[in-house]
């Protein structure tokens, strides 16, 4: 035991455990504060402005929000109120929400707040996924808000006879049992209106989120881009 | 020390241990039942539609699993301390108290869970009812009491740490479970930026999972195989501080694979892909780790009795509980290091992320890392409880483990196919939509994959209910050396 290996030292391996986890713990919280500073959410000043955030702020939901290819990033990213051309939104063309296109910062962060509560109360995730987690007992809700079946002749949108996407989808979270489309339905979770309304916020909100082009090819397949 | 390992008699800290893996079991059950009943939603989508939906369902199931699972691992502790550390384990009055506390307020969880269901879009929901947020679902009041639950038992592991002989493997447990219980506090907030609450959710799931849990396993088997097969504490030691350095170093950055997709910046696409690709390769290091002690030291007695090779003594002393050790040696290299390695690259995940896929690697890897390893250590109890020398398989210990093991790959499989056709039909063909998700899912190849799962989840509870009766009955067996 005198020529002892370093390699076969229990002190050697302890202080080595020691220090690589000390480091990729450092790196983490480092990481994390770069982070939360890119997806913190943004506000209605930088919408006016033109400033794209990865996450937007509430009244995102005043906008007209599509799904597009930026050439620049390879991938498909939310487009905010009309797309310059390049793959970057303009912040310019607007949208009724409900019937409204001028919700204010406050009603709408209220919205997006009663939304939020809602998908959690009603346990959305232990069905479908939200940013892809979640169940997989029904579809991804990510972008559930850009999805054609809603849009304007959508199949979605027409069962339950209403003229918009939102009411559509307001509808149908109220009364999800009265619109069976497959033999797996979703149950009735006792939304009230105004819930529902919120619910809609959030996911209206949630398409406007930069998830990195997830994701692919989000509805190009299969008949037309909703909002071209 | 070490000369107590096979007796549990008189020891208030593996009294305290046994009732610990006492409810864990009977949570296992639970959760393979609600198992059950999700599987069979998924092939008769009417079953108990608005009785017991399958968010309700399957929200029991995922909750019923992690509990278990910390239940056994609080126990196991609790079992191995006086063995480590020489002395009775400090606290123990209290450690009994926060047991009872712990299982009432479980009780009254699941009461809620069942009955309750869900609430309005407001904050009393998510303070008494559940959180909505997978895994973590228990309402913000037991939140509460679980921090001061592992407050308690964190408290007795250090307290008697300090005071008892520090072995390599108390040591190891001791930050381990201070991080593993200190992780709980991030996943407790709520914020209307789901992508916010997303990245602190997986600093809970995934640090627990993929960082924490897999370095508690890594101490566990180092219990293990100086306990059931004898082998050198030095030896044993040294790999657990490899194994740390190795599952730290790719866990903690591999956190990453998890912000490809839910609003973070591209560069977690370089980092979690790098880290987390290098995940597999401490469960390589355990497993050969495991497997070569084991010929090692049976090396060696076969070197000391001077005999022929079958007449040689099994270095064994506990036959059921090793199989369930080895088997965690497989089942986690091949359920989170394969499986997970299959769809931690950016590229496939785009395509794989919230499908099947994810759910067949899910199932492998929480049985194969940490279900095998906390049967074992029930095992191990039963012997300690019972004064018994050389532990023996009787005929329901096999037919339970392979029943079980067959079931659970048999599951991995169907899903695996499953995520297959999900991404290809759903994801990759038809682009994600509503429409595209019911094309995947009404396909044949998807409707049989999951009739298999149903049938393969089915072959594992009934391998559940012989473990059960082996559990019972095992003890006061004839067949074992005493």
């Amino acid at each position: 035991m005198a020529n002892k290996s370093v390699w076969s030292d229990n002190r050697f391996w302890q202080r080595s455990a020691a220090w690589v986890t000390g480091f990729a713990s450092v790196l983490l919280i480092w990481l994390t504060f770069d982070t939360s500073a890119q997806i913190s959410m943004g506000n209605d000043a930088d919408l006016q402005n033109g400033v794209t955030k990865r996450v937007p702020g509430p009244t995102v939901i005043n906008y007209k929000i599509t799904y597009e290819m930026s050439q620049k990033r390879g991938h498909e990213v939310p487009i905010i109120g009309g797309n310059d051309g390049k793959g970057m939104s303009l912040f310019q063309e607007k949208e009724t929400f409900f019937g409204r296109d001028d919700w204010s910062e406050e009603e709408a962060a209220e919205l997006l707040h009663l939304g939020k509560l809602g998908t959690q109360a009603k346990n959305c995730m232990n069905c479908h996924t939200l940013l892809g987690n979640g169940a997989y007992y029904a579809p991804d809700l990510t972008k559930a808000w850009l999805d054609p079946a809603w849009g304007p002749n959508g199949s979605m949108q027409a069962m339950t006879g209403k003229d918009t996407k939102e009411e559509a989808m307001a509808e149908f979270l109220q009364h999800p049992s009265q619109y069976p489309t497959h033999e797996r339905m979703m149950p009735n979770l006792g939304i009230t209106a105004e819930e529902a309304k919120g619910i809609v916020a959030f996911l209206k909100h949630m398409s406007s989120i930069d998830t990195n082009g997830f994701p692919r090819n989000f509805a190009k397949i299969q008949g037309a881009v909703h909002g071209k | 020390m070490a000369s107590n390992h096979l007796t549990g008699i008189g020891s208030e800290s593996k009294q305290l241990a046994t009732w610990y893996f006492t409810f864990a079991a009977i949570l296992f059950g639970a959760q393979l039942l609600f198992g059950l009943v999700a599987a069979i939603q998924y092939v008769m989508p009417g079953f108990l539609f608005e009785v017991l939906d399958f968010s309700v369902a399957r929200m029991l199931h995922i909750n019923a699993l992690v509990v278990w699972m910390v239940f056994a691992m609080f126990g196991a502790v609790y079992w191995l301390l006086p063995d480590e550390t020489g002395i009775e384990t400090v606290g123990i009055k209290i450690g009994k108290l926060l047991y009872w506390i712990f299982v009432a307020a479980i009780a009254v969880v699941v009461l809620v869970y069942l009955f309750i269901q869900v609430g309005p879009a407001d904050e009393t929901s998510i303070w008494f009812i559940h959180e909505g947020r997978e895994y973590i679902e228990a309402p913000r009041w037991a939140d509460f009491g679980i921090v001061v639950v592992a407050l308690g038992f964190v408290g007795n592991l250090f307290l008697t740490g300090i005071k008892g002989k520090q072995t390599g493997i108390v040591t190891v447990l001791m930050a381990d479970m201070i991080a593993f219980a200190g992780l709980y506090l991030a996943g407790m907030f709520f914020t209307d930026n789901i992508t916010v609450d997303q990245y602190w959710w997986w600093w809970v799931i995934h640090l627990w999972v993929e960082a924490t849990w897999e370095v508690y396993v890594g101490s566990i088997a180092a219990y293990g195989l100086i306990t059931m097969i004898g082998a050198h504490r030095k030896t044993v030691e040294m790999w657990l501080w490899i194994e740390v350095a190795m599952l730290f170093g790719s866990g903690i950055l591999g956190l990453g694979h998890h912000y490809f997709w839910i609003g973070t910046p591209e560069y977690w696409w370089e980092i979690g892909a790098l880290f987390s690709a290098l995940e597999p390769l401490p469960l390589v290091a355990m497993f050969i780790h495991v497997l070569y002690d084991w010929g090692k030291t049976q090396g060696a007695e076969m070197n000391a009795e001077h005999t022929d090779e079958d007449n040689v003594r099994s270095v064994i002393k506990n036959k059921p509980a090793f199989t369930w050790f080895v088997l965690n040696a497989f089942g986690n290299f091949l359920g989170a290091g394969i499986w997970g390695f299959f769809h931690t690259l950016p590229q496939v995940n785009l395509y794989t992320h919230g499908t099947q896929f994810t759910s067949a690697h899910g199932h492998l890897a929480f049985f194969g890392a940490y279900a095998t390893i906390l049967v074992g250590m029930m095992y191990i109890a039963i012997q300690g409880t019972n004064g018994i020398k050389v532990m023996k398989h009787t005929k329901s210990s096999i037919w339970a483990v392979s029943m079980i093991t067959g079931g659970v790959v048999g599951m991995t499989v169907a899903l695996t196919i499953a995520g297959y056709v999900q991404v290809l039909v759903s994801r990759a063909q038809m682009g994600a939509t509503w429409a595209g998700y019911f094309d995947g899912q009404s396909g044949m190849w998807f409707a049989q994959a999951m009739d298999w799962r149903l049938i393969m989840g089915a072959v594992t509870f009934i391998g559940f209910l012989l473990l059960v009766k082996d559990f019972l009955s095992t003890g006061k067996n004839p067949v074992h050396e005493r």
